[in-house]
């Protein structure tokens, strides 16, 4: 899809508030909008490095957490009657230390994973973000466990002449996650056009030819790691102090999974498919609210996922782009990759 | 000394249904390929169906155990017939999404048709412990184990003595030149499937009436499978069983001693270790790749 079709989605998408505001309109496009960022992160390792990481709720619990505590400020014992503590920062700090520290963690998993490939690597990734639920749930003080943290402060923004300025309306919140959306859509298409996506095509085709003409695999699925792991957490971050209140569940499989079916209903390795797929999922719930109970929204979800790997595995966006006039596009990177020299 | 007695017993009993779920998965993996996602769900399966069974249609205890076990083995082949049999050509990954389709299914099924309220099965064994000197045991935990070790031989004669278990075993070898010996794939696929998900069925009946029967209880449960195979090595079968009981003693001694809030990490954290340090799996042979 061209750039000019997407700047106008997105100035579609910042007009809603001002045609249509309705609080509740625009609490539910927030809440996918929110999942969306998710879904483009997953998208990055799922779609492009081809790697099926089932633990990127751990990404997103991790930004969450790690935003909301700076942003709360913590006080705990760090064992031998030292103390760990932290005065409440600005929320935007929090927010730079839910990319930080989720990023950080993305390098370690990345490390640790990437050792192993296929059914071992989803396991390794699905055990790493149940760590985390048990760290989350047990460390109560510092996470207050199943208790929750709540009272986290809404998101701010600093504002030329105006300073901090807290963003309390929903109006607000709506565009300041179409704006985060926004730019982690084009770092993503600004990385997969680079030559680190590139490589992690040329990976996922076929890891052993990569190899042989010199990428440094490892090295590739560490950065792509990294970054996905960073978005998601800048998705937690979003989530925590939007929702205002975060508990362990954050890190449960359920959130991987509705990501997952995010990226691969939209298409996996295209750049629109997160967002189709994330906006329709991100609705669906709550168009069905009141007409069927939640559990049967989550066995349709999983009929639909069922289905759409069988029949439509390659998604949405590249059977909806496979039907448009044909155009000229351009030869798939692996083929430019393994082209003789002349 | 003594505590540590009674840890190395309890670590049994759950070793014993651990072992269970982990030679499913593990076979399932070995002979199709298939990371099994709905592996918790049979478990959880299983143990609804043994709460249904005794406390709903007060049939036997005993009667119902293996009618649960029979039950999951019938799930387990029209899970095979229905979604893997067409998705026999299809790569692991795409499999993967289709049985996590397949256990979303399968949990809210469940808690739709039985609700979020945890179950209690009733049970014919007393609730007092026997006393072995300084151990003491739940007759219904002897009772679990006891089992448990009887469907682990149970399988194992039939995977060494029998044609099917040699048929079963060709396909885990080699599934193209077995194919060519005339061994039937396909049926052996689907026979692996039940079988599988029978023994995950049984463990969740067995240890459904020595904690309580809830919808997510397959959560965590499945995922532990994946820790048991994981350390045995995927596709591994004495691995699985050494897993099995690994796990069941480092959640049993780490709880026990080093943290109980922390008990359903350690296996987990194992994991990781394991990987970390030994990626091939404790005792697996050749080293991993795809």
């Amino acid at each position: 899809m061209s750039a000019v079709f997407g700047w106008l989605f997105v100035a579609a998408m910042a007009a809603v508030p001002v045609v249509f505001p309705d609080p509740y309109v625009l609490s539910v496009l927030t809440s996918a909008g929110i999942f969306i960022i998710g879904a483009i992160s997953l998208n990055l390792l799922l779609g492009y490095t081809g790697q099926l990481s089932l633990g990127h709720a751990a990404f997103f619990g991790l930004g969450a957490y790690a935003s909301a505590l700076v942003s709360l400020g913590f006080d705990i014992g760090i064992g031998f009657g030292l103390r760990l503590r932290l005065d409440p920062q600005p929320v935007f700090v929090g927010f730079l230390a839910g990319i930080a520290v989720a990023g950080a963690f993305g390098w370690l998993l990345g490390r640790l994973a990437f050792r192993v490939r296929g059914a071992y690597f989803v396991v390794i990734t699905i055990c790493f973000a149940q760590v985390l639920r048990m760290v989350a749930l047990n460390w109560v003080e510092l996470t207050q466990g199943p208790m929750a943290l709540i009272g986290i402060p809404p998101a701010s923004l600093w504002l030329p002449g105006q300073g901090v300025v807290p963003l309390y309306t929903k109006p607000q919140s709506f565009w300041l996650v179409l704006g985060v959306g926004t730019l982690a859509f084009l770092l993503v298409r600004q990385v997969v056009q680079s030559r680190i996506g590139r490589a992690l095509v040329a990976l996922r085709e076929n890891e052993t030819l990569a190899r042989s003409v010199g990428i440094r695999v490892t090295h590739y699925l560490v950065i792509a790691t990294v970054l996905s792991a960073g978005i998601a957490g800048a998705a937690g971050s979003l989530f925590a102090h939007y929702v205002r209140i975060i508990d362990p569940d954050v890190f449960l499989f359920i959130y991987t999974v509705t990501m997952v079916i995010m990226v691969i209903t939209g298409g996996k390795g295209t750049l629109w498919g997160p967002v189709v797929g994330g906006l329709i999922f991100g609705l669906m719930p709550d168009l069905l609210r009141g007409s069927a109970p939640p559990e049967a929204q989550w066995i349709a979800y999983g009929v639909l996922m069922i289905l759409l790997v069988m029949f439509l595995p390659r998604g949405i966006v590249p059977a909806v782009a496979g039907l448009l006039p044909a155009r000229r596009r351009p030869a798939p990177a692996i083929a430019a990759m393994v082209e003789p020299a002349p | 000394m003594d505590q540590a007695l009674q840890h190395l017993v309890n670590g049994t009993v759950l070793g014993g249904t651990y072992a269970l779920l982990g030679i499913g998965l593990t076979l399932i993996f070995g002979v199709m390929r298939v990371v099994n996602f709905t592996h918790g769900e049979l478990y959880t399966f299983g143990a609804y169906m043994a709460y249904g069974l005794v406390a709903l249609l007060h049939v036997d205890f005993f009667l119902s155990l293996v009618l649960a076990t029979m039950l999951g083995l019938a799930l387990g082949a029209l899970i095979e017939l229905v979604l893997l049999r067409p998705m026999r050509k299809a790569d692991i990954d795409s499999v993967m999404l289709v049985m996590i389709g397949a256990a979303l299914v399968l949990q809210n099924a469940g808690l739709w048709a039985w609700g979020g309220v945890a179950k209690l099965v009733p049970t014919p064994f007393a609730g007092t412990p026997l006393v072995f000197g300084p151990v003491s045991v739940l007759p219904l935990r002897l009772f679990v184990l006891g089992v448990a070790a009887t469907l682990l031989l149970v399988f194992w004669l039939l995977l060494e003595r029998t044609r099917a278990g040699i048929a079963m075993r060709a396909t885990f070898q080699d599934a193209e030149t077995a194919s060519l010996m005339g061994v039937r794939v396909g049926w052996v696929h689907t026979a692996t499937f039940a079988i599988g998900s029978g023994l995950a069925a049984a463990a969740g009946a067995l240890l459904g009436p020595v904690f309580m029967v809830s919808p997510a209880m397959g959560d965590l449960v499945g995922l532990k499978a994946f820790a048991i195979v994981i350390l045995g090595g995927l596709g591994n079968l004495p691995g699985a069983v050494i897993g099995g009981f690994a796990l069941g003693y480092v959640e049993e001694f780490g709880g026990g001693f080093v943290s109980s809030e922390y008990r359903d990490a350690f296996g987990f954290l194992l994991i990781i270790l394991v990987l970390a340090i030994r990626p091939q799996g404790l005792v697996a042979l050749k080293e991993r790749v795809g």
